[in-house]
């Protein structure tokens, strides 16, 4: 699950972590307001979108004065904020951060994630802060310093010693950071990140370290105990599809193209997208429908693909194990029906009471068509929808 | 021959007592698997399909059945301390079918596992088949047969289907792991690939692989140092878009990096023969046997 930068630096900031002081509006009238309070000379006015890349797309300014600031937030509240990670659609700014502006003499790079080679923690670093990692790892790979976190000791002093020490922090600043890299990790475990990326991480030129952006993501499986951050969760952020979808715990990801596609099991279901795309079509979506899926989920998963006005056609790929194809046709049947579907359903099914799954289809009245395998499925769906 | 395991393995279920637990574990052993015990917490001294006795640990499960085998259906939130509760009864194959075990349980429990003498499968896995021998998991038996194909997969229903494919053409499996879809996985490619190796009952591997990670070029690498026999490998996910969740945990292509197009490239250079087509993974394996 994703938060917002404001949010992160809420959840940071309970773990004794450092951030500017900022007040998050809605309404472009507070934005003076706030600049006030915050009383620095400059104050930074940011979007709150889940997506980077927000300074490129003109999401991110530097006011001068308190008016100053209500002006940007007017521009930027309510505008469609088009940046690297969005897509063209962009997203739309409900929100802004307004922020002390800071004098800032270093900007550095410090993000945890797990490191699936060594399946543990890893902590990266680098003193190229404020661009893309990616770029840094492209160009300078040597500037990156990475560590690897053993999780019974997890992050002592020594290892965060040595990763400033790399970064060359020296002095007050080398105090402070310290125990910031430290309450990162703790706050990175406790709080169940996938993914924490600070960029910057900055040195102000009266010598504090601070976290001046923060992205993070949350491990979705852990969320059952992070109550807290459940309540962080931004639906307007998420396809609406996709949090219907989540509803009835059907795993559903949009693409562009015109073919819907319900599968069981996450490997097929990305198959049948790879499949689809060989035949010469385009995939509409992921759908895996999961193992134990009964009819009424099979029928949610049905109205879902087909409230994507670009579907032209469905193709429905089973290899029932613990899903049985009866089930999976008695779905099929019922939704058909209901939502009186007028576009091709091509329909493949193998495995566990295929047999029962075939005559209930062709008893059903339905016009379905039926494939055997996965390539003449997608190839007979392509086909259908030209 | 086979690999993991066979006629002699003694399987124990924990969470027998639930729902999907009990079903399972019936249908495994249908199959012929020797289910000795299971395990739930509290409902130790009670009989489970007709004959199967509950205990109350793991330990008092072995100590009674001398069971080698654990296949978990405990959810999610208690998954992780049952592998553990497996490891300490001295448990040597723990197959954890779990989805949703949330990433830094499984940190600490790899940690642990990679010191003890258990080898863990998954978590998130369909589990682990010897055709005609035994079967620890929720794949449908009828589809297998027994033979010297190996098949290794992150993947469950896409495991089925090339199963499924290589049976049809009249192949057989000498077995087939389900080594799971989550980030952290107790048994990876590359030890799975050792033991097919090994096992002369194998005689061609199978790999299916998915985006996001770098096992499938880890064990790619291996294969061209260590691996004789001849491997064929598929990568699902061609057509995913970056950065987003393909329902599996692990499978995301995250900063530019576990692209399907890269992995199989990787695979392709190390010697492995790739197949762009889901469809024409058991038509490979026949032509190469």
């Amino acid at each position: 699950m994703n938060i917002h930068e404001y949010q992160a630096k809420e959840i940071l900031s309970r773990h004794g972590v450092a951030v500017p002081r900022g007040i998050v509006i809605d309404n472009p009238e507070n934005a003076e307001a706030a600049a006030r309070e915050l009383g620095t000379d400059i104050v930074v006015v940011k979007a709150q979108i889940h997506a980077g890349g927000r300074g490129k797309g003109g999401g991110v300014k530097l006011a001068k004065s308190p008016k100053g600031a209500k002006e940007y937030a007017a521009k930027i509240i309510g505008m469609t904020l088009v940046t690297p990670q969005t897509g063209s659609e962009g997203r739309k700014v409900k929100k802004v951060l307004v922020e002390e502006g800071m004098p800032i003499d270093k900007e550095l790079y410090l993000g945890i994630l797990l490191d699936r080679q060594s399946s543990r923690v890893m902590i990266m670093a680098s003193e190229a802060g404020g661009m893309a990692i990616e770029e840094v790892a492209e160009e300078t790979p040597e500037k990156i310093i990475k560590e690897i976190v053993d999780p019974i000791i997890g992050v002592k002093p020594y290892l965060a010693r040595k990763i400033a020490f790399a970064l060359n922090v020296k002095g007050n600043a080398l105090k402070q950071m310290i125990p910031l890299i430290i309450n990162l990790y703790q706050a990175f475990i406790k709080e169940d990140f996938d993914m924490l990326e600070i960029n910057p991480l900055v040195i102000t030129k009266d010598d504090r370290v601070l976290v001046l952006d923060a992205k993070v993501n949350i491990d979705s499986n852990a969320l059952y105990r992070q109550k807290e951050t459940l309540a962080y969760r931004d639906l307007d952020e998420e396809d609406p599809k996709e949090v219907e979808a989540s509803k009835f715990d059907l795993n559903y990801i949009k693409l562009d193209g015109n073919i819907g596609c319900m599968v069981n099991g996450a490997g097929l279901a990305m198959a049948t997208m790879d499949i689809i795309k060989h035949s010469g079509g385009e995939p509409a979506n992921f759908l895996d429908v999961g193992g134990g899926a009964d009819e009424e989920k099979i029928e949610n998963g049905f109205r879902i693909l087909l409230s994507d006005p670009n579907v032209k056609g469905i193709f429905i790929n089973i290899f029932g194990g613990i899903l049985r194809c009866d089930i999976l046709a008695r779905g099929v049947e019922i939704a058909a029906k209901k939502l009186k579907v007028k576009i091709p359903i091509v329909v493949r099914m193998e495995g566990t009471n295929m047999e029962e799954g075939h005559q209930i289809l062709s008893d059903s009245g339905i016009d379905v068509i039926v494939s055997e395998g996965m390539k003449d499925g997608a190839q007979k769906i392509v086909k259908a929808i030209r | 021959m086979s690999i993991l395991v066979d006629e002699k393995t003694k399987l124990i279920v924990q969470g027998i007592t639930g729902r999907e637990g009990q079903f399972h574990a019936e249908q495994c052993m249908k199959y012929g698997t020797k289910l000795v015990g299971g395990v739930t917490p509290a409902k130790g001294g009670q009989t489970v399909l007709g004959k199967v006795p509950v205990f109350n640990t793991v330990r008092d499960a072995v100590k009674k059945t001398k069971a080698n085998a654990t296949m978990i259906f405990v959810p999610p939130a208690f998954a992780s301390d049952a592998i553990l509760e497996a490891s300490d009864a001295g448990i040597g194959l723990i197959i954890c079918v779990t989805e949703g075990i949330p990433v830094s349980d499984m940190v600490e429990v790899y940690r642990y596992i990679k010191a003890s003498d258990s080898r863990l499968i998954g978590p998130n896995c369909p589990g682990v088949i010897s055709p005609g021998k035994c079967k620890i998991g929720i794949m449908p038996a009828h589809i297998h047969k027994k033979g010297n194909v190996g098949i290794i997969s992150r993947s469950g229903t896409l495991t089925y289907e090339a199963v499924g494919q290589l049976t049809a053409l009249g192949y057989g499996q000498s077995t087939c792991v389900g080594i799971g879809g989550d980030p952290i996985i107790g048994t990876k490619y590359i030890d799975t690939l050792e033991l097919f190796q090994k096992d002369r009952g194998t005689k061609a591997i199978c790999m299916i692989g998915e985006i996001g990670g770098s096992a499938e070029d880890e064990a790619a690498y291996y294969i061209k140092k260590h691996v004789t026999k001849p491997v064929i490998g598929f990568i699902a996910g061609q057509t995913a878009p970056p950065g987003r969740r393909m329902g599996h945990a692990g499978a995301i292509i995250s900063g530019g990096k576990g692209t399907a197009e890269e992995k199989m490239k990787v695979m392709r250079r190390c010697g492995i023969k790739v197949v762009k087509s889901p469809a024409d993974l058991g038509k490979t394996v026949a032509k190469v046997l």
